[in-house]
Protein backbone atom coordinates (compact mmCIF):
# COMPACT_ATOMS: atom_id res chain seq x y z
CA UNK A 1 0.00 0.00 0.00
CA UNK A 2 1.46 3.44 -0.81
CA UNK A 3 2.12 6.17 1.71
CA UNK A 4 -0.42 8.74 1.46
CA UNK A 5 3.45 11.09 0.61
CA UNK A 6 4.04 8.23 -2.04
CA UNK A 7 -0.05 8.71 -3.00
CA UNK A 8 0.17 12.55 -3.50
CA UNK A 9 3.47 12.85 -5.80
CA UNK A 10 1.51 10.05 -7.78
CA UNK A 11 -1.58 12.09 -8.27
CA UNK A 12 0.82 15.27 -8.99
CA UNK A 13 2.41 13.60 -11.43
CA UNK A 14 -0.48 12.51 -13.28
CA UNK A 15 -2.29 15.41 -13.03
CA UNK A 16 0.35 18.00 -14.39
CA UNK A 17 1.00 15.09 -17.06
CA UNK A 18 -2.56 15.38 -17.88
CA UNK A 19 -2.31 19.31 -17.65
CA UNK A 20 0.95 19.40 -19.89
CA UNK A 21 -0.82 17.12 -22.66
CA UNK A 22 -3.63 19.82 -22.72
CA UNK A 23 -2.23 22.77 -22.40
CA UNK A 24 0.24 21.30 -25.79
CA UNK A 25 -2.95 20.16 -27.54
CA UNK A 26 -1.90 16.80 -27.11
CA UNK A 27 -5.50 15.34 -26.84
CA UNK A 28 -5.00 15.59 -22.50
CA UNK A 29 -7.64 12.88 -21.34
CA UNK A 30 -7.75 11.39 -24.90
CA UNK A 31 -4.19 10.28 -24.65
CA UNK A 32 -4.75 7.90 -21.78
CA UNK A 33 -1.95 5.52 -22.43
CA UNK A 34 0.49 7.42 -20.66
CA UNK A 35 -1.27 7.88 -17.56
CA UNK A 36 -4.67 6.70 -15.85
CA UNK A 37 -7.33 8.59 -15.66
CA UNK A 38 -7.63 9.41 -12.47
CA UNK A 39 -11.17 9.91 -10.79
CA UNK A 40 -11.64 11.34 -7.61
CA UNK A 41 -15.02 10.29 -5.23
CA UNK A 42 -15.03 12.71 -2.23
CA UNK A 43 -17.88 11.67 0.18
CA UNK A 44 -19.02 13.28 3.53
CA UNK A 45 -21.67 11.64 5.16
CA UNK A 46 -22.59 14.34 7.17
CA UNK A 47 -22.58 17.26 4.19
CA UNK A 48 -26.59 17.36 4.75
CA UNK A 49 -27.40 19.10 8.27
CA UNK A 50 -31.18 18.38 7.94
CA UNK A 51 -33.19 16.53 5.04
CA UNK A 52 -32.18 18.78 1.91
CA UNK A 53 -30.31 21.31 3.91
CA UNK A 54 -26.80 20.90 2.97
CA UNK A 55 -24.13 22.22 5.34
CA UNK A 56 -22.45 25.09 3.70
CA UNK A 57 -18.72 24.84 5.40
CA UNK A 58 -18.44 20.96 4.93
CA UNK A 59 -19.42 21.20 1.19
CA UNK A 60 -16.64 23.93 0.92
CA UNK A 61 -13.83 21.33 2.53
CA UNK A 62 -15.77 18.45 0.02
CA UNK A 63 -14.53 20.38 -2.62
CA UNK A 64 -11.51 20.99 -0.84
CA UNK A 65 -11.03 17.32 -0.42
CA UNK A 66 -11.50 16.45 -3.87
CA UNK A 67 -8.96 18.92 -5.18
CA UNK A 68 -6.39 17.71 -3.23
CA UNK A 69 -6.64 14.17 -3.86
CA UNK A 70 -7.29 14.83 -7.66
CA UNK A 71 -4.50 16.85 -7.99
CA UNK A 72 -2.14 15.70 -4.51
CA UNK A 73 -2.25 19.00 -3.56
CA UNK A 74 -3.06 19.58 -0.58
CA UNK A 75 -3.64 23.57 -0.23
CA UNK A 76 -6.83 24.26 -2.03
CA UNK A 77 -5.24 27.39 -4.22
CA UNK A 78 -2.54 25.16 -5.16
CA UNK A 79 -4.80 22.42 -5.84
CA UNK A 80 -6.96 25.04 -8.17
CA UNK A 81 -3.72 26.40 -9.96
CA UNK A 82 -2.57 22.92 -10.67
CA UNK A 83 -6.41 22.76 -12.36
CA UNK A 84 -6.45 26.14 -14.27
CA UNK A 85 -2.79 25.64 -15.57
CA UNK A 86 -2.49 27.49 -18.69
CA UNK A 87 -5.94 29.65 -18.03
CA UNK A 88 -5.12 31.08 -14.70
CA UNK A 89 -4.18 34.59 -15.27
CA UNK A 90 -6.03 37.73 -14.92
CA UNK A 91 -7.68 37.82 -18.06
CA UNK A 92 -8.32 34.49 -18.70
CA UNK A 93 -12.71 33.86 -18.79
CA UNK A 94 -13.49 30.79 -16.81
CA UNK A 95 -16.87 29.31 -17.35
CA UNK A 96 -18.67 26.97 -14.87
CA UNK A 97 -21.63 25.14 -16.96
CA UNK A 98 -24.63 23.94 -14.21
CA UNK A 99 -27.07 21.43 -14.97
CA UNK A 100 -31.19 22.65 -13.98
CA UNK A 101 -32.53 20.99 -16.21
CA UNK A 102 -34.49 18.84 -13.94
CA UNK A 103 -36.02 21.27 -11.76
CA UNK A 104 -34.71 22.91 -8.34
CA UNK A 105 -35.50 19.20 -6.93
CA UNK A 106 -32.45 18.18 -9.20
CA UNK A 107 -30.10 20.36 -10.31
CA UNK A 108 -26.36 21.43 -9.53
CA UNK A 109 -26.51 22.78 -5.93
CA UNK A 110 -25.83 26.51 -5.73
CA UNK A 111 -23.65 25.97 -2.72
CA UNK A 112 -21.11 23.95 -4.64
CA UNK A 113 -21.25 26.40 -7.46
CA UNK A 114 -20.74 29.43 -5.23
CA UNK A 115 -17.63 26.85 -3.35
CA UNK A 116 -16.25 26.49 -6.73
CA UNK A 117 -16.64 30.54 -7.72
CA UNK A 118 -15.33 31.43 -4.45
CA UNK A 119 -11.69 29.14 -5.02
CA UNK A 120 -11.36 30.11 -8.80
CA UNK A 121 -11.60 34.50 -6.83
CA UNK A 122 -9.06 33.08 -4.66
CA UNK A 123 -6.77 31.22 -7.29
CA UNK A 124 -6.75 34.52 -9.03
CA UNK A 125 -9.55 34.77 -11.46
CA UNK A 126 -11.46 37.91 -11.64
CA UNK A 127 -15.68 37.99 -10.74
CA UNK A 128 -16.14 39.58 -13.66
CA UNK A 129 -14.21 36.73 -15.63
CA UNK A 130 -16.52 33.82 -14.43
CA UNK A 131 -19.33 32.81 -16.00
CA UNK A 132 -21.84 30.70 -14.76
CA UNK A 133 -24.56 29.39 -17.73
CA UNK A 134 -27.10 27.35 -18.53
CA UNK A 135 -29.02 27.00 -21.68
CA UNK A 136 -32.75 28.28 -20.05
CA UNK A 137 -33.76 31.15 -18.21
CA UNK A 138 -35.84 28.34 -15.79
CA UNK A 139 -32.93 26.18 -15.42
CA UNK A 140 -30.35 28.80 -14.18
CA UNK A 141 -33.29 29.42 -11.78
CA UNK A 142 -33.28 26.14 -10.75
CA UNK A 143 -29.27 26.46 -9.99
CA UNK A 144 -30.17 29.51 -7.96
CA UNK A 145 -29.19 32.09 -9.91
CA UNK A 146 -31.03 34.63 -12.10
CA UNK A 147 -29.71 36.03 -15.30
CA UNK A 148 -27.39 38.92 -14.59
CA UNK A 149 -24.61 40.38 -16.79
CA UNK A 150 -23.23 43.19 -14.50
CA UNK A 151 -20.00 44.50 -15.46
CA UNK A 152 -17.75 43.51 -12.37
CA UNK A 153 -19.62 40.59 -10.83
CA UNK A 154 -19.90 37.02 -11.64
CA UNK A 155 -21.86 36.76 -15.01
CA UNK A 156 -24.75 34.35 -14.67
CA UNK A 157 -26.33 33.95 -18.18
CA UNK A 158 -28.93 31.87 -19.53
CA UNK A 159 -28.36 30.79 -23.26
CA UNK A 160 -32.09 32.15 -24.43
CA UNK A 161 -30.95 35.92 -24.15
CA UNK A 162 -26.89 35.20 -24.60
CA UNK A 163 -27.31 33.77 -27.45
CA UNK A 164 -25.91 31.23 -29.91
CA UNK A 165 -23.26 31.77 -32.55
CA UNK A 166 -24.49 31.69 -35.56
CA UNK A 167 -22.20 29.61 -37.38
CA UNK A 168 -23.29 25.81 -36.59
CA UNK A 169 -20.47 23.55 -35.16
CA UNK A 170 -20.25 19.71 -36.32
CA UNK A 171 -18.49 16.15 -35.87
CA UNK A 172 -20.28 13.29 -37.10
CA UNK A 173 -24.17 13.05 -36.04
CA UNK A 174 -23.60 16.18 -34.34
CA UNK A 175 -24.23 20.04 -36.05
CA UNK A 176 -24.95 22.38 -33.66
CA UNK A 177 -25.23 26.39 -32.76
CA UNK A 178 -23.06 26.21 -29.49
CA UNK A 179 -23.94 28.78 -26.57
CA UNK A 180 -21.75 32.49 -26.74
CA UNK A 181 -21.38 31.84 -23.09
CA UNK A 182 -19.31 28.89 -23.96
CA UNK A 183 -17.16 30.40 -26.99
CA UNK A 184 -16.26 33.34 -25.05
CA UNK A 185 -14.76 31.03 -22.41
CA UNK A 186 -10.77 29.89 -21.98
CA UNK A 187 -11.81 27.11 -20.09
CA UNK A 188 -14.91 25.21 -19.06
CA UNK A 189 -15.06 23.21 -15.44
CA UNK A 190 -18.36 21.05 -16.06
CA UNK A 191 -20.94 21.19 -12.99
CA UNK A 192 -23.53 18.30 -13.81
CA UNK A 193 -25.81 16.64 -11.61
CA UNK A 194 -25.85 12.99 -11.15
CA UNK A 195 -28.86 11.38 -12.78
CA UNK A 196 -30.98 8.86 -14.53
CA UNK A 197 -32.06 9.48 -18.01
CA UNK A 198 -35.07 8.33 -19.50
CA UNK A 199 -33.36 8.00 -23.08
CA UNK A 200 -29.44 7.58 -22.57
CA UNK A 201 -29.44 6.01 -19.33
CA UNK A 202 -27.22 8.04 -17.40
CA UNK A 203 -26.85 11.91 -17.52
CA UNK A 204 -23.35 12.97 -16.30
CA UNK A 205 -20.57 14.60 -17.54
CA UNK A 206 -20.56 14.01 -20.83
CA UNK A 207 -24.24 15.07 -21.40
CA UNK A 208 -23.91 18.04 -19.48
CA UNK A 209 -22.94 19.03 -22.50
CA UNK A 210 -26.22 19.21 -24.18
CA UNK A 211 -27.05 22.74 -22.26
CA UNK A 212 -24.38 24.45 -24.31
CA UNK A 213 -26.01 24.07 -27.84
CA UNK A 214 -29.36 25.49 -28.98
CA UNK A 215 -31.27 22.58 -30.27
CA UNK A 216 -30.48 19.83 -27.83
CA UNK A 217 -33.39 17.82 -28.63
CA UNK A 218 -32.15 16.67 -32.02
CA UNK A 219 -29.24 15.11 -30.21
CA UNK A 220 -31.76 11.84 -28.17
CA UNK A 221 -31.87 9.89 -31.27
CA UNK A 222 -30.86 6.17 -30.33
CA UNK A 223 -29.80 6.80 -26.46
CA UNK A 224 -28.29 9.57 -27.85
CA UNK A 225 -25.57 7.34 -29.12
CA UNK A 226 -23.25 8.40 -31.16
CA UNK A 227 -24.53 12.54 -30.71
CA UNK A 228 -23.24 12.75 -27.08
CA UNK A 229 -19.90 11.28 -27.64
CA UNK A 230 -19.94 13.16 -31.42
CA UNK A 231 -21.43 16.66 -29.26
CA UNK A 232 -18.24 16.56 -26.55
CA UNK A 233 -15.89 15.95 -29.63
CA UNK A 234 -16.87 19.13 -31.18
CA UNK A 235 -13.12 21.05 -31.29
CA UNK A 236 -14.54 24.10 -29.30
CA UNK A 237 -16.06 21.96 -26.61
CA UNK A 238 -12.89 19.05 -26.26
CA UNK A 239 -10.97 21.96 -25.94
CA UNK A 240 -12.70 24.25 -23.49
CA UNK A 241 -14.21 21.36 -21.15
CA UNK A 242 -11.25 20.28 -19.29
CA UNK A 243 -13.00 19.71 -16.26
CA UNK A 244 -16.01 18.43 -14.25
CA UNK A 245 -16.83 18.70 -10.47
CA UNK A 246 -19.52 16.49 -10.40
CA UNK A 247 -22.60 16.98 -8.23
CA UNK A 248 -23.47 13.93 -6.40
CA UNK A 249 -24.64 15.46 -3.42
CA UNK A 250 -27.96 13.95 -4.17
CA UNK A 251 -28.93 12.30 -7.64
CA UNK A 252 -31.64 10.01 -9.12
CA UNK A 253 -31.75 6.73 -9.57
CA UNK A 254 -34.81 6.25 -12.06
CA UNK A 255 -37.25 8.52 -14.22
CA UNK A 256 -34.41 10.93 -14.55
CA UNK A 257 -33.87 13.84 -15.76
CA UNK A 258 -36.87 15.02 -14.04
CA UNK A 259 -37.29 15.46 -10.65
CA UNK A 260 -38.54 12.37 -9.13
CA UNK A 261 -38.61 12.66 -5.45
CA UNK A 262 -39.48 8.82 -4.82
CA UNK A 263 -36.31 7.83 -6.61
CA UNK A 264 -34.05 10.80 -5.09
CA UNK A 265 -30.99 9.45 -3.04
CA UNK A 266 -27.95 10.79 -1.18
CA UNK A 267 -24.51 9.58 -2.41
CA UNK A 268 -23.07 12.91 -0.18
CA UNK A 269 -20.50 13.17 -2.56
CA UNK A 270 -18.52 15.30 -5.53
CA UNK A 271 -16.96 12.94 -8.60
CA UNK A 272 -14.60 14.99 -10.07
CA UNK A 273 -11.78 14.58 -12.64
CA UNK A 274 -10.60 15.67 -16.38
CA UNK A 275 -11.45 12.81 -18.35
CA UNK A 276 -14.97 12.73 -18.91
CA UNK A 277 -15.27 9.26 -20.44
CA UNK A 278 -13.88 7.86 -17.14
CA UNK A 279 -16.36 10.21 -14.84
CA UNK A 280 -19.08 8.92 -16.84
CA UNK A 281 -18.16 5.28 -16.47
CA UNK A 282 -18.07 5.75 -13.04
CA UNK A 283 -21.41 7.60 -12.39
CA UNK A 284 -22.84 4.73 -14.52
CA UNK A 285 -22.33 1.99 -12.30
CA UNK A 286 -23.09 4.38 -9.06
CA UNK A 287 -26.35 4.39 -10.62
CA UNK A 288 -26.73 0.76 -11.14
CA UNK A 289 -25.24 0.10 -7.26
CA UNK A 290 -28.36 1.96 -6.35
CA UNK A 291 -31.04 0.51 -8.64
CA UNK A 292 -29.55 -2.88 -7.92
CA UNK A 293 -29.72 -2.06 -4.39
CA UNK A 294 -33.54 -1.39 -4.40
CA UNK A 295 -34.19 -4.06 -6.88
CA UNK A 296 -34.57 -2.58 -10.00
CA UNK A 297 -33.51 -3.78 -13.11
CA UNK A 298 -30.02 -2.60 -14.91
CA UNK A 299 -29.82 0.09 -17.24
CA UNK A 300 -29.74 -2.84 -19.70
CA UNK A 301 -32.92 -4.80 -19.14
CA UNK A 302 -34.17 -1.54 -18.87
CA UNK A 303 -33.40 -0.96 -22.08
CA UNK A 304 -31.61 2.48 -22.14
CA UNK A 305 -27.98 1.44 -21.15
CA UNK A 306 -25.75 4.71 -21.85
CA UNK A 307 -24.02 3.23 -24.72
CA UNK A 308 -22.58 6.67 -25.84
CA UNK A 309 -19.97 5.76 -23.14
CA UNK A 310 -18.17 3.15 -25.23
CA UNK A 311 -18.44 5.34 -28.33
CA UNK A 312 -16.84 8.15 -26.61
CA UNK A 313 -13.95 5.66 -25.76
CA UNK A 314 -13.61 4.67 -29.10
CA UNK A 315 -10.75 5.03 -31.36
CA UNK A 316 -12.91 7.21 -33.59
CA UNK A 317 -13.94 9.65 -30.64
CA UNK A 318 -10.88 8.87 -28.21
CA UNK A 319 -12.58 11.39 -25.60
CA UNK A 320 -11.43 9.24 -22.74
CA UNK A 321 -11.41 5.59 -21.47
CA UNK A 322 -13.72 3.63 -20.32
CA UNK A 323 -11.52 0.74 -19.27
CA UNK A 324 -11.21 0.27 -15.72
CA UNK A 325 -7.75 -0.99 -16.05
CA UNK A 326 -6.59 2.63 -17.30
CA UNK A 327 -8.69 4.31 -14.61
CA UNK A 328 -7.83 5.07 -11.25
CA UNK A 329 -10.85 5.35 -9.19
CA UNK A 330 -9.84 6.98 -5.90
CA UNK A 331 -12.47 7.25 -2.97
CA UNK A 332 -11.69 9.82 -0.50
CA UNK B 1 -67.20 23.90 -61.92
CA UNK B 2 -70.73 22.33 -62.44
CA UNK B 3 -73.71 23.65 -59.56
CA UNK B 4 -73.93 19.83 -58.72
CA UNK B 5 -69.76 19.28 -58.26
CA UNK B 6 -69.55 22.50 -56.13
CA UNK B 7 -72.11 20.76 -53.73
CA UNK B 8 -70.24 17.99 -53.65
CA UNK B 9 -66.86 19.46 -52.86
CA UNK B 10 -68.49 21.81 -49.95
CA UNK B 11 -69.95 18.38 -48.60
CA UNK B 12 -66.52 16.83 -48.99
CA UNK B 13 -64.67 19.78 -46.78
CA UNK B 14 -67.21 19.74 -44.85
CA UNK B 15 -66.53 16.11 -43.75
CA UNK B 16 -62.91 16.40 -43.39
CA UNK B 17 -63.77 19.52 -40.96
CA UNK B 18 -66.08 16.98 -39.31
CA UNK B 19 -63.49 14.26 -39.09
CA UNK B 20 -60.27 16.65 -38.21
CA UNK B 21 -62.21 18.01 -35.28
CA UNK B 22 -64.76 15.41 -34.14
CA UNK B 23 -63.16 13.95 -31.07
CA UNK B 24 -61.48 17.38 -29.68
CA UNK B 25 -64.98 19.10 -29.66
CA UNK B 26 -66.62 16.48 -28.00
CA UNK B 27 -64.02 15.91 -25.58
CA UNK B 28 -64.44 18.45 -22.15
CA UNK B 29 -61.51 20.80 -22.35
CA UNK B 30 -60.04 22.17 -19.31
CA UNK B 31 -59.41 25.84 -20.13
CA UNK B 32 -57.04 26.39 -17.61
CA UNK B 33 -56.71 22.95 -15.09
CA UNK B 34 -55.04 24.67 -12.06
CA UNK B 35 -56.86 25.84 -9.27
CA UNK B 36 -56.69 28.96 -7.83
CA UNK B 37 -54.84 30.32 -4.63
CA UNK B 38 -56.67 28.79 -1.43
CA UNK B 39 -59.05 27.00 -3.86
CA UNK B 40 -56.90 23.83 -2.66
CA UNK B 41 -57.14 24.39 1.31
CA UNK B 42 -53.60 26.34 2.36
CA UNK B 43 -52.38 26.00 -1.44
CA UNK B 44 -51.07 29.28 -2.78
CA UNK B 45 -51.17 29.87 -6.82
CA UNK B 46 -46.82 30.79 -7.21
CA UNK B 47 -46.46 31.16 -10.65
CA UNK B 48 -48.53 31.78 -14.08
CA UNK B 49 -49.72 29.05 -15.90
CA UNK B 50 -47.74 27.65 -18.47
CA UNK B 51 -48.70 25.74 -21.75
CA UNK B 52 -47.02 23.83 -24.07
CA UNK B 53 -47.74 22.16 -27.47
CA UNK B 54 -46.68 18.92 -27.79
CA UNK B 55 -44.08 19.90 -30.35
CA UNK B 56 -42.45 22.24 -27.78
CA UNK B 57 -42.51 20.44 -25.10
CA UNK B 58 -38.87 19.82 -24.84
CA UNK B 59 -38.74 23.43 -23.86
CA UNK B 60 -40.01 22.46 -20.45
CA UNK B 61 -38.85 19.04 -19.87
CA UNK B 62 -36.07 18.40 -22.59
CA UNK B 63 -34.97 14.55 -22.27
CA UNK B 64 -38.23 13.58 -20.88
CA UNK B 65 -40.53 15.04 -23.92
CA UNK B 66 -40.10 12.35 -26.21
CA UNK B 67 -41.80 9.35 -24.61
CA UNK B 68 -44.79 11.95 -24.11
CA UNK B 69 -44.83 12.64 -27.28
CA UNK B 70 -44.67 8.70 -28.09
CA UNK B 71 -47.58 8.88 -26.16
CA UNK B 72 -49.56 11.16 -27.59
CA UNK B 73 -49.33 13.91 -25.41
CA UNK B 74 -51.13 16.75 -26.95
CA UNK B 75 -50.29 19.85 -24.20
CA UNK B 76 -48.61 20.07 -21.27
CA UNK B 77 -49.67 22.58 -18.50
CA UNK B 78 -47.96 23.49 -15.58
CA UNK B 79 -48.03 25.63 -12.34
CA UNK B 80 -45.94 26.29 -9.31
CA UNK B 81 -47.33 26.11 -6.06
CA UNK B 82 -46.46 26.83 -1.91
CA UNK B 83 -48.70 24.70 0.90
CA UNK B 84 -48.89 27.23 3.75
CA UNK B 85 -45.17 29.48 3.41
CA UNK B 86 -43.31 25.57 3.54
CA UNK B 87 -43.72 23.52 0.38
CA UNK B 88 -42.91 24.45 -2.58
CA UNK B 89 -44.66 22.32 -5.59
CA UNK B 90 -44.98 22.07 -9.06
CA UNK B 91 -48.01 20.25 -10.83
CA UNK B 92 -47.58 18.76 -14.35
CA UNK B 93 -51.11 18.04 -16.21
CA UNK B 94 -50.37 16.01 -19.47
CA UNK B 95 -53.25 16.47 -22.25
CA UNK B 96 -52.80 13.37 -24.07
CA UNK B 97 -54.76 12.15 -26.93
CA UNK B 98 -56.63 9.49 -25.26
CA UNK B 99 -56.69 7.56 -22.47
CA UNK B 100 -54.19 4.70 -23.43
CA UNK B 101 -51.86 7.32 -24.09
CA UNK B 102 -52.13 8.50 -20.09
CA UNK B 103 -52.63 5.00 -19.15
CA UNK B 104 -49.48 3.97 -20.40
CA UNK B 105 -47.38 7.14 -18.88
CA UNK B 106 -49.34 5.93 -15.88
CA UNK B 107 -47.80 2.51 -16.02
CA UNK B 108 -44.38 3.69 -17.56
CA UNK B 109 -42.69 4.37 -14.24
CA UNK B 110 -41.80 2.38 -11.33
CA UNK B 111 -44.65 2.47 -8.89
CA UNK B 112 -43.16 0.72 -6.24
CA UNK B 113 -43.23 2.00 -2.72
CA UNK B 114 -46.02 4.06 -3.79
CA UNK B 115 -49.42 3.98 -2.09
CA UNK B 116 -52.92 3.78 -4.71
CA UNK B 117 -54.70 6.61 -4.68
CA UNK B 118 -58.26 7.05 -5.43
CA UNK B 119 -58.62 9.93 -7.12
CA UNK B 120 -59.65 10.50 -10.61
CA UNK B 121 -59.16 7.57 -12.06
CA UNK B 122 -56.88 6.08 -9.71
CA UNK B 123 -53.12 7.05 -9.22
CA UNK B 124 -50.08 6.84 -7.17
CA UNK B 125 -48.87 8.70 -4.15
CA UNK B 126 -45.76 8.73 -2.55
CA UNK B 127 -44.32 11.25 0.20
CA UNK B 128 -43.41 13.45 -1.56
CA UNK B 129 -45.47 13.08 -4.91
CA UNK B 130 -48.85 12.10 -6.43
CA UNK B 131 -49.30 10.85 -10.25
CA UNK B 132 -53.26 9.94 -11.35
CA UNK B 133 -55.40 9.53 -14.67
CA UNK B 134 -57.90 11.42 -15.25
CA UNK B 135 -59.66 10.61 -18.61
CA UNK B 136 -56.79 11.59 -21.33
CA UNK B 137 -55.22 13.60 -17.94
CA UNK B 138 -52.13 12.84 -16.39
CA UNK B 139 -51.55 15.05 -13.38
CA UNK B 140 -48.03 15.05 -11.90
CA UNK B 141 -47.44 16.88 -8.86
CA UNK B 142 -43.93 17.03 -7.13
CA UNK B 143 -43.13 18.32 -3.92
CA UNK B 144 -39.36 20.05 -2.98
CA UNK B 145 -39.47 19.91 0.94
CA UNK B 146 -40.27 16.15 2.71
CA UNK B 147 -42.76 17.36 5.23
CA UNK B 148 -45.03 15.56 7.79
CA UNK B 149 -47.74 17.51 6.21
CA UNK B 150 -46.60 16.73 2.82
CA UNK B 151 -48.78 13.50 1.74
CA UNK B 152 -52.04 15.20 2.99
CA UNK B 153 -52.01 18.33 1.28
CA UNK B 154 -50.89 16.75 -1.85
CA UNK B 155 -53.74 14.60 -2.03
CA UNK B 156 -55.74 18.19 -1.42
CA UNK B 157 -54.06 20.00 -4.25
CA UNK B 158 -54.48 16.60 -6.87
CA UNK B 159 -58.46 16.67 -5.78
CA UNK B 160 -58.99 20.36 -6.59
CA UNK B 161 -56.97 19.60 -10.08
CA UNK B 162 -58.82 16.88 -10.43
CA UNK B 163 -62.47 18.66 -9.89
CA UNK B 164 -61.17 20.98 -12.75
CA UNK B 165 -60.70 18.40 -15.19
Amino acid sequence: MESRREFLKTAATGALLLSSKSALGLGGAADHNAVKSRVVIARDAKVYSSPGQLDETRVVALLDRAVASWTGYNKPLDGWKRILGKDLGPDKVIGLKVNGLGGKGIATHPVLTKAVCERLQQAGIKPANIIIWEQRTRFLEACGFEHSDNPGSIRTLSSEIFGYEQNPQSFGSARVNLAKALTLCDMVIGLPILKDHSMAGVTFAMKNMYGVVERPFELHRDGCNPAVADLNCIPVVRQKVRFTIGDALSSVYDGGPGFRPERLWYPNALIVGEDRVALDSVAWQMIERKRSEVGMPTLESAGRPPRYIATAANAAHGLGTNEPGRMEVVEV
Amino acid sequence: MTHRSSIFAIALAAAAIFTLMGPAACRKKAADPFPATDAASGWKKTSATRIFAAKDLYQYIDGDADQYVAAGVVTTSTSDYKYQGKIEATADVFEMGDVNGAQKMLDAGSLAGGKQLAIGDGGIAFAQSVLFRKGPYLVRIVAYQGDPDTPLALSGLAQAIAGKL
